[in-house]
């Protein structure tokens, strides 16, 4: 239970941090960078190299590559929704989401 | 181009937004290790680069632009939509250097916590601004040339 209270705490701490900083900066494309900061992955690997050590923490972040790609794809189908198709970005941030899933699992099971 | 720093931002927001972020930053981060506890290492690093918290940023600039153009008396919800479609081309940046950043740290593993963290941190950092400066110039580029025509 505990771990998980750190987790929380330090995944929250993390996110608000680089949220804040893409908060204050200009113009607004180079604040958009910190929206795909590694902020969870700072706190999510950190604890892991504590609990399991570096090879655990290797095979995370090979896996995080993957996602990673899945991330910008599904950031450009955002932007296309966006202005293409004039959805709200509620509804296009959702509606994009499969796009991450199938992009990051298609990666994962093809590259491993 | 020029990157500069505003705080203005901040006095603009609302103090529930700050925890909206702070709460789903925590629990993503639950989430992810649930996940890795679940199903393995391999599957809960794919959610390392989740992008649940990029639907909140994204909505809550959509959300300042349009209550600012409400503001000044105009309707908003183009320059809301511009807005967040400008950080989603941020985020789309953002996300190769996350590759980078995922890519050093391994590598880097063999060099112990601190040092692989700050590697990699920095190469985040140094990928993201060269490919943020590269769109800028690609961007002039195509516009003077668009001119010239």
């Amino acid at each position: 239970m505990s771990e998980y209270l750190i987790r929380f705490l330090l995944g929250g701490l993390f996110v608000s941090l680089f949220s804040i900083i893409g908060d204050i900066v200009r113009p607004k494309s180079f604040a958009g960078l910190f929206g795909a900061a590694p902020s969870v992955a700072l706190a999510t690997l950190g604890i892991a190299w504590a609990e399991h050590g570096a090879s655990y923490v290797g095979v995370q972040a090979t896996a995080m590559i993957w996602g990673a790609i899945a991330l910008a794809c599904y950031s450009i189908v955002v932007c296309q929704l966006l202005m293409r198709a004039q959805l709200g970005a509620l509804a296009a941030t959702l509606v994009a989401m499969p796009v991450w899933l199938l992009v990051a699992f298609e990666f994962h099971a093809v590259a491993g | 181009m020029q990157i500069g720093l505003s705080t203005s931002p901040l006095a603009n927001s609302r103090w529930y937004e700050y925890v909206i972020r702070f709460v789903l930053g925590g629990a993503v981060t639950v989430f992810t290790g649930m996940i890795s506890s679940e199903f393995g290492a391999s599957i809960g690093g794919l959610f390392l680069a989740l992008p649940a918290i990029f639907c909140a940023s994204a909505t809550l600039i959509e959300r300042h632009e349009i209550r600012r153009k409400r503001d000044a008396g105009g309707e908003g919800a183009r320059r809301g939509r511009g807005a967040a479609a400008l950080d989603a081309t941020g985020a789309a940046l953002g996300s190769v250097a996350m590759v980078a950043f995922a890519i050093v740290l391994l590598v880097t593993t063999s060099w112990g916590a601190a040092a692989a963290f700050a590697c990699a941190s920095l190469a985040w950092v140094v990928i993201a601004v060269a490919m943020w400066v590269l769109r800028w110039i690609v961007k002039r580029g195509i516009r003077r040339a668009r001119a010239r025509r």
